[in-house]
């Protein structure tokens, strides 16, 4: 549930509270991750905390969302429970998908959240396709699609922000420049300077904002879905941040300065934002400590959560292809082992 | 003919295969306002090679909806749309497109149930329209089904029938997996009898003994049904013909297949698509694995000898599989 808004004082801590979540999450998960406990890959959203917890604030709680590989930060800020999502990157049984997604396709679809994405640029359609069943059903609710600058180049991103434009469909396409589209720099991939001027294409409108400053990014977000729900169609906005870790944990990294990192986190939106509700009054030293120690609580527990879930049984990976199985499925899942199969036998 | 025989007692009426895709749209159009037909030039155009017809007039824009030529994105968008709440009939409007939309049918469409620990249905149907014979050449007369059959998370039908195109379209419609419906356009005009009843379908995944024979089972899909159908009444008398259509390619209901060969001792595997790496190797190992020492003569195929589609009609009948050759393919066991 996003429910949270930047409107209130509330909201406001609730957003901060969000951000540290996102960055402690994403913290613990590459360590686990370099322990070796959670396998596969990790895509880490440090950094770029205020991108997804703008988008969200502005946001109601049944809108829906369509995510990337870096999606963790988008979870969170949705209000997916940080426990199941631990689970999942652990590859247990309590996780979102019961171990069979993984950081890179964590989904709450019951959220809202449909999906995590191992392919650049999958996204926008699935968003498309959300705010076409929107429209159809005249839901009140709009869809949007989280995308990296990487995945503007891709064609499958223009065929579905040019349906939902020609269809004036309520959706959102948010584009998180981070500046690489995995090592490569934006300038090399794109002709465009601004990757929001290619909203000019579909005649909606495309605004870039500071993805670095949560309430820009509320504030633009909130436009975009004013104007999705009055049936005028979609908006492009392109949030510009920057991921303080590799594309993929371990990632040499060797495409950018430390220089540039380093100015990046001059301007770190967490600390942008707590800075601000503290000058204003509404968030005491003391209390940023008690929530930043509460949030550190919360992943604690999720790491635990994990550690203490069981593995999926192997039997397991026969179930969840269809809502009606087929026998060339089932076979396999109630054959003895000892009898063979296309996967040998031995488990 | 056992294909009238099984509508026994069943009211039925005399249409083509165009038709009954047709009725099937409109009758799963009028039952359930959740169901919508998108795709390039289905609406008041009425499709291009015109199964969905009129049914614009009837049902307007929003339920029969003209899309841009963007394959990859209206198949990602008809994914999309599964996944939250409604129940999208897309028309691919030949399946050589497929291409186009690949990464949203195999990493998507595929991929999300299974990926999502079974926690989103995928009630999407994709009918696309395959096949040689009308000189549309290599872009325009693929036959793919076996990629789609091969790809784990999708269901494949390929009807060679009326009744069968319409049972199993509504079938599809109605099913909350992703189910792609395979249209071989050279019988479009084919004649039959489909059962009237509006909730008349097919079970997905259910073979149908098309002609009951003794000699040689010939399984076979699309339009090599009615042809093998044609063989068989000329080889009565010579050779009894045993004609099944497998109707669903995946899942396939080997048994229906199996206690067939049982009987017969010989098969004949006759489907459109190329004969490498394909749907005839899966009927063929299926067999072997389920009634090897029921077999008294080598399987045969027939299908395209692995070209693509050539253009021109010499050409193009050259490689099409046709009776003739499953004439000869059984001649050769027999």
């Amino acid at each position: 549930m996003t429910d949270y808004t930047l409107e209130t004082e509330d909201g406001r801590r609730e957003a901060l509270r969000r951000m540290l979540t996102i960055r402690q999450f994403d913290t613990k998960a590459g360590q686990y991750f370099a322990d070796g406990e959670i396998p596969g890959f990790v895509h880490l959203y440090i950094g770029e905390e205020a991108v997804a917890t703008g988008t969200c604030a502005a946001l109601e709680p049944d809108d829906l969302i369509a995510s990337t590989h870096r999606g963790h930060g988008h979870c969170i800020a949705k209000g997916l429970d940080p426990d199941l999502m631990m689970a999942e990157l652990f590859g247990k049984r309590d996780g979102y998908c019961n171990g069979k997604g993984g950081s890179m396709h964590i989904a709450d679809v019951e959220s809202g959240m449909l999906g995590a994405n191992g392919i650049v640029g999958a996204g926008p359609p699935l968003a498309t396709g959300a705010a076409l069943s929107i429209d159809y059903q005249d839901r009140d609710q709009v869809a949007l699609a989280f995308l990296g600058d990487g995945a503007v180049a891709q064609g499958q991103v223009h065929e579905a922000i040019n349906m939902a434009s020609t269809w004036d469909l309520p959706a959102i396409y948010l584009i998180e420049n981070n500046h690489y589209g995995e090592a490569t720099p934006v300038e090399n991939q794109h002709n465009v300077s601004q990757l929001s001027d290619t909203a000019q294409a579909y005649d909606i409108p495309g605004v870039t904002v500071d993805g670095m400053d949560v309430t820009a990014v509320d504030e633009a977000v909130g436009e975009a879905r004013k104007r999705a729900r009055a049936g005028d169609g979609p908006t492009i906005i392109e949030a510009e941040t920057y991921r303080y870790h590799g594309h993929y944990e371990g990632d040499e990294q060797n495409y950018r300065t430390d220089e540039e990192l380093e100015q990046w986190k001059q301007r770190d939106a967490i600390d942008a934002f707590r800075d601000r509700l503290l000058d204003r009054g509404e968030l005491t030293d003391d209390e940023f400590e008690e929530m930043q120690a509460a949030v550190e609580e919360t992943i604690d527990d999720a790491i635990e959560y994990a550690q203490n879930s069981e593995y999926p049984a192997p039997e397991e990976a026969y179930d969840d292809m269809f809502a009606e199985p087929v026998p060339e499925i089932e076979q396999f899942a109630t054959r003895p082992r000892a009898d063979g199969g296309p996967n040998g036998g031995e488990r | 003919m056992a294909a009238q025989a099984q509508f026994d007692g069943e009211q039925t009426e005399t249409m083509t295969v165009r038709e009954s895709i047709r009725q099937a749209l409109r009758e799963e159009l009028e039952r359930d306002d959740d169901v919508y037909v998108i795709g390039e030039d289905v609406g008041a155009f009425g499709g291009v090679l015109e199964v969905t017809g009129d049914l614009y007039e009837e049902f307007g824009g929003e339920r029969v909806r003209d899309t841009p030529i963007a394959e990859a994105g209206f198949i990602g968008a008809a994914t999309g749309a599964a996944a939250t709440g409604t129940r999208p009939v897309a028309e691919l409007m030949f399946s050589d497109f497929a291409g186009v939309s690949m990464e949203q049918i195999m990493n998507q469409m595929a991929k999300m149930r299974y990926m999502f620990g079974g926690k989103t249905d995928m009630p999407v149907t994709v009918r696309t329209t395959e096949g040689g014979g009308m000189g549309a050449a290599s872009q325009h007369s693929g036959t793919i089904h076996t990629w789609i059959g091969h790809f784990p998370g999708l269901k494949a039908v390929a009807p060679g029938t009326a009744a069968a195109a319409k049972g199993l379209t509504k079938a599809a419609i109605r099913s909350d997996d992703p189910v792609f419906v395979f249209e071989n356009k050279m019988i479009y005009e084919q004649r039959g009898e489909v059962p009237t009843d509006p909730d008349y379908t097919i079970p997905i995944g259910e073979a149908s003994v098309e002609q009951a024979g003794e000699d040689v089972t010939v399984v076979a899909t699309q339009r090599l049904v009615g042809e093998s159908l044609d063989v068989a009444d000329d080889l009565a008398g010579d050779v009894s013909v045993e004609v099944i259509d497998p109707r669903s390619l995946y899942p396939l209901d080997t048994e229906t297949i199996v206690e067939s060969v049982r009987k017969t001792g010989r098969l004949v595997v006759a489907d459109e698509s190329p004969v490498s790496y394909g749907t005839h190797a899966e009927v063929v190992s299926r067999v072997q694995e389920e009634a090897f020492f029921s077999l008294d003569a080598p399987i045969q195929r027939v299908g395209t000898p692995d070209t693509h589609m050539p253009f021109s009609t010499p050409l193009e009948q050259e490689v099409l599989p046709d009776g003739e050759g499953v004439t000869n393919a059984i001649r050769k066991i027999t």
